[in-house]
């Protein structure tokens, strides 16, 4: 052992608990303002109607596992990713597929729409996060114009354009989120914080400002601030790894979906859990969530082949949706509200209405 | 390139991180639960009517409710 390190067993155990003693005081401060849940503010509200939410579009042409998708911000097409290694661009409306790249790696476990619809990032078990820009000439290799902008140690989780095409947002399993000019592949921000791989990210809606979320397998969701790389709040309440996160429409809070079978909503003016969307009867893990267009609607792919729909404020499962033969990989709402896309180990995805 | 993989990291470093981060955010300015939710219910109202997986829209006018092009009969 180098001499300098003197006696490190006992710096750590000094560490852990100031640790322990300063997340003992974050709770303190966070109780003193809890005086109500959610629910019972939202008594008041009128309760739901019935719901009548059917497939009205399955599309099929991957190879293997769907394991990401995403919408264009015309409201019609969509990207979705596979295990297969293949990227596919479908025109929602008449389930035609438009575009097809074949990755140099299987697992493409993320993928994301430009805003301006004219290109798709996508990237997995290669490390890296590609773009391609979309041809209108569908007799044109796209795999040609390709361009490598991320590149992690580890795989690549999530990825989000941020508000234009020349910023890409990545998350991966080397623990690091990142922001990387598309242009240049520079990287602008590097993201330090979660002890363990990082599945999931969202940035807020562009009027909150420059932050994002991520949620990782340390079962942490932190919120970060773009320009300065510091993690403004941390939310630790999950028993399990943290697959995906999602902003609430206002941006002042976000949900998150857990192998622990729970999806949860936290107040970031509050710092706390806000709400608890669980049954006993759901025990298999959520892996994707999204808000309907009001925020009064939660939806969650799980493990176990359903969607469930919660009612955002009073708590309680208000549809579960069968339709899927294997685990709901990936859902999301669509731009303007009017449907949402979930994509399934059963190789397909569906559009619900 | 990210300088850091989680995986390079020692305890001694993480344990660091991590009191680093709590510092900070013990620091943090919080609003009051009950004020939070009563907005957060105040912003689903309001939207609560545009949004169309809540309310639904008419079978004309939602793109998926209908297979576009003609029928044959």
């Amino acid at each position: 052992m180098a001499a300098q390190e003197v006696q490190p067993s006992e710096t750590i155990a000094k560490l852990k608990s100031e640790s322990e003693a300063l997340k003992t005081k974050l709770e303190e401060e966070r109780a003193k303002l809890h005086d109500v849940e959610l629910h019972q503010v939202a008594e008041k509200v009128d309760p739901l109607g019935q719901f009548v939410m059917k497939t009205r579009r399955t599309l099929k042409g991957h190879g293997n596992k769907v394991l990401c998708m995403d919408w264009c911000k015309d409201k019609r097409r969509i990207v979705s990713s596979s295990q297969d290694g293949k990227v596919i661009v479908w025109d929602a409306f008449t389930t035609n597929k438009e575009h097809a790249v074949t990755m140099p790696c299987t697992w493409v476990m993320a993928c994301a729409y430009a805003p301006s619809g004219c290109a798709v990032a996508c990237g997995g078990l290669d490390n890296k996060c590609s773009v391609y820009p979309l041809s209108l000439d569908k007799n044109e290799n796209l795999a040609a114009k390709k361009k490598s902008v991320a590149m992690h140690t580890n795989y690549l989780s999530a990825c989000s354009f941020t508000n234009s095409d020349m910023q890409i947002l990545t998350s991966s399993g080397d623990g690091t989120c990142a922001l990387w000019d598309v242009e240049s592949g520079q990287l602008l921000q590097s993201f330090h914080g979660h002890a363990a791989d990082v599945l999931c990210l969202d940035l807020a809606p562009s009027e909150t400002g420059n932050t994002f979320v991520s949620g990782g397998c340390d079962k942490k969701a932190n919120v970060w601030d773009m320009r300065s790389g510091q993690c403004i709040q941390s939310f630790e309440t999950h028993e399990s790894d943290i697959n995906s996160v999602r902003y609430y429409p206002s941006g002042d809070a976000f949900a998150s979906g857990s192998d622990d079978a729970t999806c949860r909503l936290y107040d970031l003016r509050a710092d706390r859990e806000v709400a608890i969307y669980s049954k006993e009867s759901i025990i298999f893990g959520a892996s994707s969530v999204d808000f309907s267009l009001s925020g009064r609607l939660l939806f969650g792919g799980y493990n176990d082949y359903t969607i469930n729909v919660w009612d955002v404020l009073k708590g309680t499962r208000v549809s579960i949706l069968f339709g899927h033969e294997n685990r709901v990989s990936t859902l999301r709402v669509s731009p303007d509200g009017t449907a949402f896309c979930s994509g399934s180990w059963d190789h397909t995805l569906r559009v619900w209405a | 390139m990210p300088v850091i993989n989680v995986e390079d990291m020692t305890d001694l470093d993480k344990a660091k991180m991590e009191v680093t981060q709590l510092k900070t955010e013990v620091k943090l300015e919080r609003a009051k639960v009950s004020k939070c939710c009563e907005e957060i219910t105040e912003y689903i109202q309001s939207g609560a009517d545009e949004d169309p997986l809540v309310k639904g829209i008419p079978e004309e006018k939602n793109p998926f409710k209908e297979k576009g092009g003609c029928v044959i009969c």
